[in-house]
């Protein structure tokens, strides 16, 4: 047995590989046996995504020297399943394992977890059974972390389902009838995405015979390139609308508003960008080079900035205001994506970076003044700014990071996504410049407008004067304000750290040697780290 | 070594697109029963061409268990099939207490309509550039009256929003 459990001196930086995944899981294990002890289902869930995210943040240091790659169950790819630890997931793994942590301690300071009332006591007396609250947030963690470490195309399938099967259980939390509307929307279309992209695996495995990415990228090149393109364009359409993007988008502004605000922040944050994460992967390391698709992409991209901000626009509710935003800034992403270049994609990667952070802070913050001024619709709220100055500022700091006003984190992004559409130089990329600066404008125009509305307007009657926001609300919300700060001023190293992970992705031979360390695709079905020995006693 | 013949069988490809068809023709519907009754259909669609992806049926997919000369069925196809199986029993099992929430709360399980399209169409209708009406004569009503109607799949749901 003692073989099975290697001992500390065979710890090596692979063996944190499965923790941001296990912890959570087991942690969500134990938290649902728990599900009376809110206190202890409390400390399990903060313990364990500290771990994740502390681990996430070691595996961002070793990753740097060269991907970590670990063999699931000591079957060597491609074989085995195996969990492959390069910059780009082990940076997405710590940004995504932060935000989950604040808007954890957020929605403890909330007090939904214990069945108080929805929608910041806008309903009295509504109250719902949330025991199950913390179990499953840890297993969407845990389906974040296994979507981002996998090296493996069905094993990604997997990750989605997890934290799909989580976040349709998240959304609809206590059946209301609200809802239970959006979630009916949500399921159905996140279901659909997931069959598309079932079909696509199906497709991709007929086609060369494997699922393992670093395989996949040595065999899909040899592969007839009409076929190759529609795998690659039904790959691109499952992950298109797991992103939102435009035109498949139309699900997004309908079922995030709904749920409570430290859920709508997780969504808004995090699902979409693995949407994005997996666009990336796929583009990078399995589809290099396809000049036609990288068109197609850059009209997308076009069209999800532009139509998602004018819906933003036209928006008189904040949620729905900012559920526009978030669809028109995954424009930039996806312009960085379709660059395909190392600077577009070391942009495209700094910029899914700051705008987790961001737009997470966002929605957070919306929660503090949907407590405070009891709506979130722009005609209820005002005045805000006299009753909660702290309010304003928690407010207005994230909103002008979304709209890239200098020296924050979304302008060095948008800067470095510009400076290569110019050098790209192709009518499209210039339209895209163009596009992303008209953006950039109406973005102002929208959380300024908002910022107005709810903080300066006269204020309506039915604002309650002495309503004291939780302590416990408005840290966590602010420690997220302070990590995009910190991104601002971590730039340089952080963009330093975007741009090597660009690099090792583009060059798809880091990735290929570290999974297939002998060199061989065709892999011994072995694992380096059980020697024959051990192999002999078992059998 | 004897390779699988990868050719696959015209029965199971038809089937996959039967179910296919089938399946998108239930999503397109309203109720969400329905809409569960085509996600299964989809759903078997995409795990037989997960199994169609393996090539054609061989020996049992265990060493030692095959003649020598005989080729084994691709045992990676069945596990991803079982997987996915898995999966969608769980989803299924979901979007059914999905169904019978939403039959406790309004009665039926209809997929309302979203939000934001209701939303539009009522301030579409209500600035509508009323320039021809070809049929006011006949019917009696005008443009805008026809336009709120027509969109109108919802009613009762007005104050609500208006709540929001």
């Amino acid at each position: 047995m003692s073989d099975l459990i290697p001992g500390p001196e065979t710890w090596n930086a692979a063996t944190l590989v499965p923790l941001p995944v296990l912890v959570p899981l087991f942690a969500a294990g134990l938290t649902l046996a728990l599900r009376r002890y809110a206190n202890v289902q409390r400390t399990i869930s903060v313990t364990a995504l500290t771990i994740t995210t502390l681990a996430s943040a070691a595996l961002m240091f070793f990753a740097d020297a060269g991907p970590v790659v670990v063999d699931v169950g000591g079957w060597a790819a491609p074989v085995g399943v195996n969990l492959v630890a390069d910059r780009l997931s082990a940076l997405m793994l710590t940004v995504s394992g932060v935000m989950l942590l604040c808007v954890l301690l957020y929605s403890l300071g909330q007090g939904v977890p214990e069945g108080d009332d929805l929608d910041g006591g806008s309903r009295v007396g509504e109250t719902i059974p949330v025991a199950i609250f913390h179990p499953t947030y840890l297993v969407l963690a845990a389906g974040v972390a296994n979507a981002f470490l996998t090296g493996d195309l069905f094993n990604l399938y997997v990750g989605f389902e997890i934290l799909l099967a989580a976040s349709a259980i998240l959304l609809t939390l206590g059946g209301t009838a609200e809802r239970i509307r959006a979630g009916s929307m949500y399921v159905i279309v996140t279901l659909m995405s997931s069959l598309v992209f079932l079909a696509a695996i199906a497709l991709v495995y007929a086609a060369t015979g494997t699922v393992n990415m670093a395989q996949l990228a040595e065999r899909l090149p040899e592969i007839d390139p009409t076929v190759r393109t529609a795998l690659q364009l039904l790959l691109l359409l499952a992950f298109g609308i797991k992103a939102a993007v435009f035109p498949l988008s139309f699900w997004l502004p309908d079922s995030y508003p709904t749920a409570p605000a430290p859920v709508t922040a997780v969504f808004a944050g995090l699902l979409t960008k693995i949407g994005v994460y997996a666009m990336l992967r796929t583009q990078v390391l399995l589809f290099p080079d396809d000049p036609a698709v990288d068109r197609l992409l850059m009209v997308v991209a076009l069209l999800t900035m532009v139509i998602g901000i004018f819906g933003a626009v036209a928006q008189n509710d904040v949620k729905r205001l900012l559920s526009f935003t978030l669809v028109s800034h995954i424009g930039f992403m996806v312009f960085g994506v379709a660059l395909a270049s190392q600077a577009g994609t070391a942009a495209a990667i700094f910029y899914v970076v700051h705008h987790i952070s961001v737009q997470t802070a966002l929605f957070l913050v919306v929660g503090l003044v949907e407590f405070r001024g009891g709506s979130t619709s722009l005609d209820r709220l005002g005045g805000l700014a006299r009753l909660a100055p702290g309010l304003a500022v928690l407010f207005f700091v994230p909103a002008l990071n979304l709209a890239g006003i200098p020296p924050l984190s979304g302008f060095l992004g948008k800067v470095g996504l510009l400076t290569e559409g110019v050098r790209d130089g192709s009518g499209l990329a210039w339209a895209l410049v163009i596009g992303s600066v008209v953006t950039s404008l109406l973005t102002l125009y929208a959380v300024v407008k908002a910022w107005n509305k709810a903080f300066w307007q006269d204020a309506p009657d039915d604002v309650p004067e002495d309503v004291r926001l939780p302590r416990g609300m408005v840290l966590p919300a602010g420690a997220l304000i302070a990590f995009g700060l910190a991104i601002t001023v971590a730039a340089g190293p952080l963009y330093g750290y975007a741009e090597r992970a660009a690099e090792s992705s583009m060059d798809g031979t880091t990735y290929v040697d570290a999974v297939f360390p002998d060199g061989s695709d065709r892999g011994t079905g072995k694992s380096d780290e059980i020697t024959d020995d051990a192999t002999g006693d078992d059998s | 070594m004897t390779v699988l013949q990868n050719t696959p069988s015209a029965v199971l490809v038809l089937a996959i697109g039967v179910l296919f068809g089938t399946g998108v023709y239930l999503l397109l519907e309203r109720p969400l029963t329905r809409i569960l009754l085509g996600f299964i259909l989809i759903s078997n669609a995409v795990n037989l061409m997960l199994l169609v992806a393996g090539g054609r049926a061989g020996a049992s997919p265990i060493v030692g268990n095959a003649p020598q000369d005989e080729p084994m069925a691709d045992p990676l196809a069945q596990a991803m099939t079982l997987t996915a199986i898995v999966i969608t029993l769980a989803l299924t099992a979901f979007i059914l207490a999905l169904a019978y929430r939403s039959w406790q709360i309004h009665g039926h399980d209809e997929v309302a309509d979203d939000v934001e399209d209701k939303r539009v169409a009522r301030a579409a209708a209500a600035n509508a550039p009323a320039y021809t009406d070809a049929d006011a004569e006949e019917t009696g009503q005008t443009l805008d009256e026809e336009a709120a109607a027509v969109h109108d799949e919802t009613v009762g749901d007005e104050d609500e929003e208006r709540a929001r």
